[in-house]
């Protein structure tokens, strides 16, 4: 557990998927920030549009399009909100 | 008496049919409250996070935020009425409206001007019969809004109320003039048999946080990427077209609730009216035979008398 991040991403209409990651990458509009488990508490704005990354333990790597979307980092883990986040095409990475 | 029983006969056609219509209707009511109970728990967590993630900025931010300020002059006030866009649901578009209307009457009393939006043919189509003026109108998805629906609303009144009263003219596709208050009227899905209308002020925003939340101790400092005034000022509208998705959902679940109960009320009684009205035709057509075996019997007995008499 301790080595795992929690991750959320969550739209609007619906909770798009959740479960425990090695680690997020997201572009917020200062800039791409890599987030691993024990991340300081952070609340940034998304770039738009801008895709999420949650890398799974396996090597597996999740891509999501988000629109306008933000991140939230707390002592429980990694949330995304976004007004819509839908999987990206597979061929992308 | 022949006459009677075909009346009847119609009448149980006419009520047989209606009975079908109410059915229908309230089966599809109760498959479509179902899933619009499903949308509205889809919708929680995002609406949880943000609430969230704003009380940690808000307590972060300078509270200057033009979106959290009350206006020391409120001249003009935005209602948005939420109802529906078909009938046949009780009496959900009438307590929507008359709560509005109360808000209207408040607001006035109060001396402001008030600018009317309403979400739904029924709302619209009350007003307009009346010759009475809506700032801006939105139909067709009352029964299934999407956050699109609520978008495009929440953009237009923030656009108007960024504009406030000071500032003439009007603002955004929709012209909406410029107001210094928002207020939402919609209905709260309380359960299967309680749905109640409400008004609530949409802006200046207050941030709903739950008491339970402070009570989990100290907020995490947080970081801000970029800084919480900025972060702020994107978040604001973000939570306002939540808040409205939200009262949208909530209205739909209940317009299915409200359309259910008045259908399933509907068809019980047209079973009455069908108990009542096969009786009533069973026994006219039983005086009616009787009637004409005593006009027979008569007949033969005066027939009778007569020869008899001869």
């Amino acid at each position: 557990m301790a080595n795992q991040l929690h991750v959320e991403v969550v739209a609007v209409e619906q909770k798009v998927w959740a479960g425990e990651a090695e680690m997020l990458v997201a572009r917020t509009t200062e800039g791409e920030i890599g987030v691993l488990p024990g991340h300081s508490p952070l609340l940034g704005l998304l770039k738009e549009p801008s895709q999420v990354r949650v890398k799974l333990a396996g090597g597996e790597q999740l891509t999501y399009d988000v629109a306008g979307g933000f991140l939230s980092i707390d002592a429980n883990g990694v949330t995304v909100l976004a007004e819509s986040a839908t999987p990206a095409a597979p061929e992308q990475h | 008496m022949a006459g009677q029983v075909q009346a009847l006969r119609r009448r149980i056609r006419t009520v047989k049919s209606t009975k079908k219509i109410a059915k229908a209707q309230e089966l599809v009511a109760t498959s479509r409250i179902a899933k619009a109970q499903e949308r509205v728990n889809a919708s929680r967590p995002y609406s949880v996070a943000i609430t969230k993630v704003l009380a940690a900025l808000a307590s972060n931010a300078s509270v200057d935020n033009p979106l959290l300020v009350a206006r020391e002059r409120v001249r003009r006030a935005g209602v948005l009425l939420i109802t529906s866009d078909r009938g046949l649901a009780g009496a959900y578009n009438a307590n929507a409206i008359r709560t509005a209307e109360q808000l209207i009457a408040q607001l006035r009393s109060e001396g402001k001007e008030v600018a009317l939006y309403v979400v739904g043919r029924k709302g619209a189509g009350y007003y307009r019969f009346r010759n009475r003026e809506i700032a801006a109108s939105w139909t067709g998805f009352s029964e299934r809004p999407t956050f699109a629906d609520a978008k495009k609303i929440g953009d237009a009144l923030i656009e108007g109320f960024a504009a406030g009263s000071e500032t003439e003219g009007a603002f955004g596709s929709e012209g909406i003039a410029g107001v210094d208050e928002l207020h939402i009227v919609s209905t709260e899905f309380k359960s299967l048999m309680t749905q109640t209308a409400q008004a609530k002020p949409l802006a200046p925003v207050q941030v709903e946080d739950d008491a339970e939340e402070q009570s989990e101790g100290l907020r995490p400092a947080y970081e801000f990427e970029p800084d919480a005034d900025e972060l702020l000022d994107a978040l604001l509208p973000k939570y306002l077209n939540t808040r409205i998705y939200a009262a949208l959902l909530d209205s739909a679940a209940s317009e299915s609730a409200s359309r259910r109960r008045a259908m399933k009320s509907a068809s019980d009684n047209a079973d009455d009216l069908l108990k009542r009205y096969t009786r009533e035709m069973n026994s006219a057509r039983q005086a009616a035979i009787t009637q004409e075996i005593s006009e027979i019997v008569g007949g033969a007995n005066a027939l009778a008398a007569a020869g008899s008499d001869v």
